[in-house]
This record gives structure tokens, C-alpha cells and sequence, in this order.
């Protein structure tokens, strides 16, 4: 085989390795369930706008902290707010949250990831450096630092979330590609002269992309978290938008007259939340190559 | 192991620069001219110019930088605008709260986590295993905030059995304030269990399936001591380190819990600091979380070279 076809052939092992991953994740009913939960309010967050519920942000003063009812499934709020309706638009709020900001730290940190690790030298230094000055400060401490600052509204809030869990997918992708950048394919690919720029979009990255793509969606529900941490202390989604962790920021408040109002939107966060984990930790097992 | 860890710290020392690069640059974040949102009613020129001069804006940046920085070294990291008191007094008064929910968090991690991750190695593929396992991504999974709402509804609102809220110093009233950090300890240091039982159960299960535990069972030893005096002690040493940074986290998560039990800490200092618009506060609580931080990770790797032969005998 010459060093062209060798490039060329790619990778074997990995090509091969998206169906029987795909087979092990199917095998997998955890996972599998966990994709069910992801699903079920990723559609409920899109047909928001479709589903016969009440405005959220509709106040009755005559409907103002009623318990579950046929009337209100889940209960009212303080300001008379159908919390059912409340909660499937917060559902946007979340799953937005998670996928935006993870979109974001995905979109900085992966090609930091790649030009550190493909480069090396004072590339890497610089990138590492500032890696681990990032890493240093707590998520969610950074994220509320940097959501006072831009000021408090959901895109911010994202934003905030997105910037700080990217140092994670920098030092991932970094290490992926080391280990990757020593293949034969890619020594091949180097010698028969292509430019760095297609072998790092050809070679490098659909092989590094699989535990990145497994970090993304463990990084989610962190994210999805965070959201609803920065609502709770009031620097995410602003009222009257509803958001699940603004409505339990109002909801601490009436713990003894409506219990209600506490319970639910906590139960959505822990499901979502608790569905990208099994998605994930399914995912992350499916095309770990040690698992075979 | 002292080259070691002056190798180590050298490395710190520029990860701590840009953490305060950044930290400075968060004030460059802000909409508009400081020194309008300082003046208050004040517009006129004269005492602007003054306030400019005075806080150093008419320099360039890295100027800027290089006093803030200089003062930092100092121990000056600023005014707090809203109590007039210098950052880092009121950093050194809250702290102290913060610490010991830190280490009562620790205590209920450490309580619940490492049993549960033996019990669920030891019984790998069993109910219990899989039992261990759902608790513990349900730890995970849970928000803590929303956990510390639902605890203050059933044990403070329904039972009355423990106090909802405030804070009572340890050595003022050790038993009150036991009671009253109960709560938000234990919500705090749930996910970390989890995080902990899912560490000693892989680190177990490494360490029971090696040769020495099968000599170890083949003597005759009981399976009691197989289990916590041969397998535990060896798979102890992941759990010390990862124990270590985790204590640093406790920190971060201090943030929600001492907002919901409003327990005056570290962490609703930084709350309160955002919502007071008093960014000197909220730089400095960065700063001393982002130095805490690495300050637990050098424990950690001095804890892992203490406790691993190995490791010493490599060097």
C-alpha cells in the first residue's frame, strides 16, 4: 500500500466503528431510555406553540396559587399562571440553554483543541496555559462572574455557560488529537504533501469527533443545570419569561401555601437532566473501543 | 518530593496570572464609563477627571494591570462599594462560614459515598449495584438548589424538625449550629457522594479483580477483611486526590446552597456582590476561589506522591 492509498484508506477501525457503536447503543436500555425522556421534552418544547395550553404568561387574579386541579394540572402561581404551560415553554428556555452554550464552548474550544494538540510548541503552551487557568475557576463561579458583568438575560446567561465549560473541550480535543496526529494515516497524509488546514478537516477531526460529541452530550445537562442555577439567582432568563430554575426562585417563597409550585419545575430538571446523563453515559460506552 | 512540587507550583504561577488577567478584564466587560456609575449624580468634569485620575483609567491598559496586580500582591484587592470595607477583610470574614459547610459536605460525602461505592463493587451486577448506581447519577442528576427547597418543605415546613434557614457561629453554639448547617451540608455534599460512589466502585472493581486480592482469597482471609483491609486500602488512593479537588468544588456549590439556607458565606457573598453592583467583591471572590482551587490541586498531587510508593520511588 502506498503512503497515498494509506492516507486515503483513512481509518478502518474507526469507519467500522459508528455501526457498531450504533448497535451497542441500541442494546443499551438505559441509554435508551434516557433518549426517550431527551426526546419527549425536546418535542414538547417545540410544539410549545402548538399544544391547547394557556398564555404563561397570562396572570388571573382569581386563579392566584391554586392547588392542581382539572382546571390547572399542575397549579397556578402568585400571579395566577397556569405552572403546566409555564413548564413546557420553560422547556425552550433549557434545552436551548444547554444546546446554545455547549454549541458555543464546542465552537472555541474544539479548533483551539486542534491547532494545540496539531501544532504543539508555544501554540500548545499559550492554549494549555489558558486552559488551566480557566479550568482553575469553578464553573459555575465563573459563569456568575461573567453573567454580572455582560448583564443578566438568557443569551448572556448562555453565553456565560458556553465560555465556561470550554476549557474542557479544549483539553479533550487536545489530547484526542496527540494520540490521533502519530497514525500511520496521518504521517501518510503529511508526506504526500497535503496542507495542514485539509489534513487536520479530513484526518484529524472525523476521528477525534466521537468523545467530543460524547462530552457535548454529558456537558449538556451540566449546562442545562447552570441555567437554571443563573435563573434561580435571577441572571438567566429575565421575568416574565418563564424559565424552570426563575420558577423556583419565585416558587422558595411560597414553600408553605404552594408546595406545588416548587415540585414541578425541579421534577423537569431532574428528568431532562437525568435523560442526557443515561444518553450520554450510553454514548460514551457504545464507542468506547475498550468496551468491545 | 520537594523538586516535585516546586515543579508543580512554578506551574501554578502562570495559570494564576491569567487567571487574574481575566478576572481584570471582567471589568472591562462593563457597558459604559465606570467612573458615571461611581460618580453617582456627580457630572461635573472637574471631579470626573479626578476620579479618573485617581482610579488610574487615564492609563493604558496594561498599566492598568500592572497596578491592580501589584495591589492584589499586596493583599489589596479593593473596596467593597456597598460596605466600604477593603475585599479581602470581607472574604477573610465569610470565609470561615463557607469552610465549615465545606467540611460537613465532605463529612456526608464521604459517609455516603465510599460505602455505597464498595457495596456496589462488591455486589457488581447485582440489584444493589444497579441501586448504588441510579442513586448515584440521581445525586447527579438532581439540582441542589431544588433539593435544598424540597428538604426546607418536608423537614423545616412539614416536620419542623431542623431549622429552614441562618447560620450560628460553630464556636458560639456548636450544637445550634450543627443543627442549622445539617441541611444544607447534606444537600451539598449529595452530589459529590455521588461523584465519589461512582470513583470507588470503578477503583474497587480495578482492585478486586487483581492477582493479589485472588491470593488474598485463596489463603482463606475472610471476605471481610479481603474487601477493606487488602482491596480498600489500595483503592483508596484515587479516592484521597479526587476527595482533595472535589473539596475545592465545594467551594463553587457553596454558592446555591448558602443562597437558599441564606447562610451569610462565601457564596452569597458573591450573590449578593452581583446583584449590589459591587464588581471589586466579585473579582476578588474569583480570584481567591480560582487561587483556593489550585491550591487543592497541588494537595492533591502532593497527597497522591505521599500516599503512592510508586510514584516516590519514580522520582
Amino acid at each position: 500500500m502506498t503512503v497515498a492509498t494509506l492516507a486515503e484508506a483513512g481509518t478502518p477501525q474507526q469507519q467500522r466503528a459508528p455501526s457498531r457503536g450504533w448497535r451497542k447503543l441500541k442494546a443499551n436500555k438505559a441509554a435508551l431510555a434516557g433518549f426517550a425522556i431527551v426526546l419527549f421534552f425536546t418535542l414538547l418544547a417545540i410544539t410549545a406553540p402548538l399544544l391547547p395550553i394557556p398564555d404563561p404568561n397570562a396572570t388571573s387574579w382569581t386563579a392566584i396559587r391554586q392547588a392542581p386541579s382539572a382546571m390547572h394540572w399542575l397549579g397556578t402561581d402568585d400571579l395566577g399562571r397556569d405552572i403546566l404551560s409555564r413548564m413546557i415553554w420553560g422547556a425552550q428556555a433549557s434545552l436551548l440553554a444547554g444546546i446554545v452554550s455547549v454549541a458555543i464552548a464546542m465552537l472555541i474550544g474544539v479548533p483551539l483543541g486542534l491547532l494545540a494538540g496539531y501544532f504543539g510548541g508555544w501554540i500548545d503552551m499559550v492554549i494549555s496555559r489558558i486552559t488551566d487557568a480557566f479550568l482553575a475557576m469553578p464553573f459555575l463561579i465563573t459563569a456568575i462572574a461573567l453573567a454580572a458583568f455582560l448583564g443578566p438575560s438568557l443569551t448572556n446567561a448562555m453565553i456565560a455557560i458556553g465560555l465556561s465549560a470550554m476549557p474542557i473541550f479544549i483539553r479533550l480535543t487536545r489530547g484526542q488529537v496527540l494520540s490521533v496526529k502519530t497514525e500511520d494515516y496521518v504521517e501518510g497524509a503529511r508526506s504526500i504533501g497535503l496542507r495542514h488546514s485539509s489534513i487536520i478537516k479530513r484526518y484529524i477531526l472525523p476521528n477525534v469527533l466521537a468523545p467530543i460529541l460524547v462530552q457535548a452530550t454529558l456537558t449538556v445537562p451540566t449546562a442545562i443545570i447552570a441555567e437554571a442555577s443563573l435563573s434561580f439567582l435571577g441572571l438567566g432568563q429575565q421575568p416574565p419569561a418563564p424559565s424552570w430554575g426563575s420558577m423556583l426562585n419565585v416558587a422558595k417563597n411560597f414553600l408553605s401555601q404552594a408546595p406545588w409550585m416548587a415540585v414541578w419545575p425541579g421534577i423537569a430538571i431532574y428528568l431532562v437532566v437525568i435523560g442526557f446523563n443515561l444518553l450520554g453515559d450510553g454514548l460514551r460506552d457504545a464507542l468506547d473501543p475498550r468496551e468491545t | 518530593m520537594y523538586s516535585y512540587l516546586a515543579r508543580r507550583l512554578l506551574v501554578a504561577i502562570p495559570t494564576i496570572l491569567i487567571v487574574s488577567v481575566f478576572v481584570f478584564s471582567l471589568q472591562k466587560l462593563l457597558p459604559g464609563d465606570p467612573i458615571l456609575a461611581m460618580a453617582g449624580e456627580e457630572r461635573d468634569p472637574q471631579v470626573l477627571e479626578y476620579l479618573r485620575e485617581k482610579y488610574r483609567l487615564n492609563d493604558p491598559i496594561p498599566v492598568q494591570y500592572a497596578s491592580w496586580l501589584g495591589g492584589v500582591l499586596q493583599g489589596d484587592l479593593g473596596i467593597s462599594l456597598r460596605t466600604n470595607q477593603p475585599v479581602l477583610e470581607l472574604i477573610a470574614q465569610k470565609l470561615p462560614v463557607t469552610i465549615q459547610l465545606a467540611i460537613m459536605s465532605m463529612f456526608f460525602a464521604l459517609v455516603i459515598g465510599i460505602p455505597m461505592g464498595i457495596l456496589a463493587a462488591v455486589k457488581k451486577n447485582t440489584v444493589l449495584d444497579y441501586l448504588a448506581s441510579f442513586v448515584a447519577l440521581s445525586g447527579l442528576s438532581v439540582p441542589n438548589f431544588w433539593l435544598g427547597i424540597m428538604l426546607i418543605l418536608l423537614v423545616s415546613v412539614k416536620l419542623g424538625w431542623l431549622p429552614a434557614s441562618g447560620y450560628e457561629p460553630f464556636f458560639s453554639d456548636p450544637v445550634q449550629s450543627i443543627k442549622t448547617m445539617l441541611m444544607p451540608s447534606f444537600v451539598l455534599g449529595n452530589a459529590l457522594a455521588a461523584t465519589l460512589m461512582r470513583h470507588t466502585r470503578s477503583a474497587m472493581i480495578g482492585v478486586l479483580s487483581s492477582d493479589y486480592i485472588r491470593t488474598a482469597r485463596a489463603k482463606g482471609l475472610p471476605e471481610q477483611a479481603v474487601v477493606l483491609q487488602h482491596s480498600f486500602r489500595n483503592a483508596l488512593l484515587p479516592i484521597v486526590t479526587l476527595s482533595a479537588l472535589l473539596f475545592g468544588e465545594l467551594l463553587a456549590g457553596a454558592v446555591l446552597t448558602e443562597q437558599i439556607f441564606t447562610i451569610p458565606g462565601f457564596g452569597k457573598l458573591i450573590v449578593d456582590a452581583v446583584f449590589n453592583r459591587d464588581y471589586a467583591v466579585v473579582q476578588g471572590v474569583v480570584l481567591c476561589t480560582a487561587a483556593g482551587f489550585i491550591l487543592m490541586n497541588l494537595l492533591a498531587d502532593a497527597l497522591y506522591f505521599i500516599l503512592n510508593p510508586r510514584m516516590r520511588a519514580a522520582l
